[in-house]
């Protein structure tokens, strides 16, 4: 018990120190560390927590994804980081007046309230029901297949309207770059990609098409 | 010394908290702003753990997991979003933004 308080304060402090880290570090690249290091400490609260599934999930889906492309949008962005942080001090007053209220808010309202003595266990999916020689990744998948697959469907469509989204929104097409034309390729027949010419003796034809190819490079 | 519900809730209030402030301080850097949007995502999937672990209920881990999904997305396209913006306008403040007019 001493050892899960030891870990449980090891990780919530190292958790709200690189959180203070994310917001106040000069460098983004470094605020973009800190937030990976925010969500390792997460990533251990869930090992704590039970949720084994939902801890590694956190450390792939955030470590192996989003902060890289959070450092790949920093590091791609040329933008001048010093000139952005120059209402820092000006607007400092009021963010710690209004944070301080909303933490204090929060906190008096937990030790006030005193949850986890009160709350009716009226469990809708019990944790322990299904014997403990369950895994929490089997678990959560006897659930999340059964009686949530509705909802897991429409997360996988809201990851492919995402995805969609952002390739539309950065795609961009150049002016002098070819591109294949598939429609253009597709509709070709034998009418109009062969032309059949009558070579007179003694002289040289150049087909239509290729005399229109030809003054359409030039011109 | 029993880690309750509240030392969870607690760890949770400051990361959500620490959030806010980071959008309050940096209210120029959108890409902070984006970063403090997901602290605040994980104060709440913490919560969600927390009661899931507390009340013995698996459903709240369920819902974490899609608040995951769903913070992925919006860091995939808040992100495509930044990139665009400054490729129009050479700058990522937040000021200028209503500039674009849709």
């Amino acid at each position: 018990m001493a050892l899960t308080a030891g870990f449980f304060y090891l990780f919530a402090a190292l958790a709200v120190a690189s959180a203070v880290m994310v917001i106040v570090a000069k460098n983004p690249v470094h605020a973009v560390l800190f937030l990976i290091l925010a969500f390792f400490n997460g990533a251990g609260l869930f090992v704590l927590l039970g949720a084994e599934f939902l801890a590694m999930l956190l450390v792939i889906v955030y470590v192996g994804a989003v902060a890289v492309l959070f450092l790949f949008v920093v590091m791609m962005l040329d933008v001048d980081f010093a000139e952005l942080r120059a209402s820092f001090i000006k607007n400092a007053p009021v963010g710690l007046m209004v944070g301080g209220i909303v933490l204090a808010e929060l906190i008096l309202l937990f030790v006030g309230r005193g949850f986890g003595a009160g709350v009716a266990r009226s469990p809708g999916v019990p944790v322990a029901a299904m014997g403990h020689e369950v895994s929490n990744t089997q678990a959560l998948g006897l659930v999340l297949y059964t009686k949530y697959v509705f909802f897991f469907e429409v997360a996988g469509l809201v990851l492919l309207v995402a995805m969609v989204g952002a390739i539309v929104l950065t795609l961009q097409h150049k002016a002098n770059v070819r591109r294949q034309s598939i429609a253009s390729q597709v509709a070709r027949t034998p009418a109009t990609g062969v032309e059949i010419v009558k070579v007179p003796p003694g002289g040289a034809v150049i087909p239509v098409a290729a005399r229109s190819a030809e003054a359409e490079a030039r011109g | 010394m029993t880690i309750g519900i509240g030392h969870y809730l607690t760890v949770a209030a400051c990361l959500f908290t620490l959030g806010m402030l980071g959008i309050f301080l940096n209210r120029k850097n959108v890409i902070i702003i984006l970063m403090s949007i997901e602290l605040m995502l994980l104060a709440v999937n913490i919560n969600l753990v927390a009661f899931s672990y507390f009340l013995g209920d698996l459903v709240g881990q369920v819902f974490a997991l899609f608040n995951l999904t769903v913070a992925a997305a919006e860091a995939a396209i808040g992100l495509a979003i930044v990139v665009v913006y400054f490729r129009n306008r050479g700058t990522i403040a937040v000021e200028a933004i209503n500039m674009m007019k849709g």
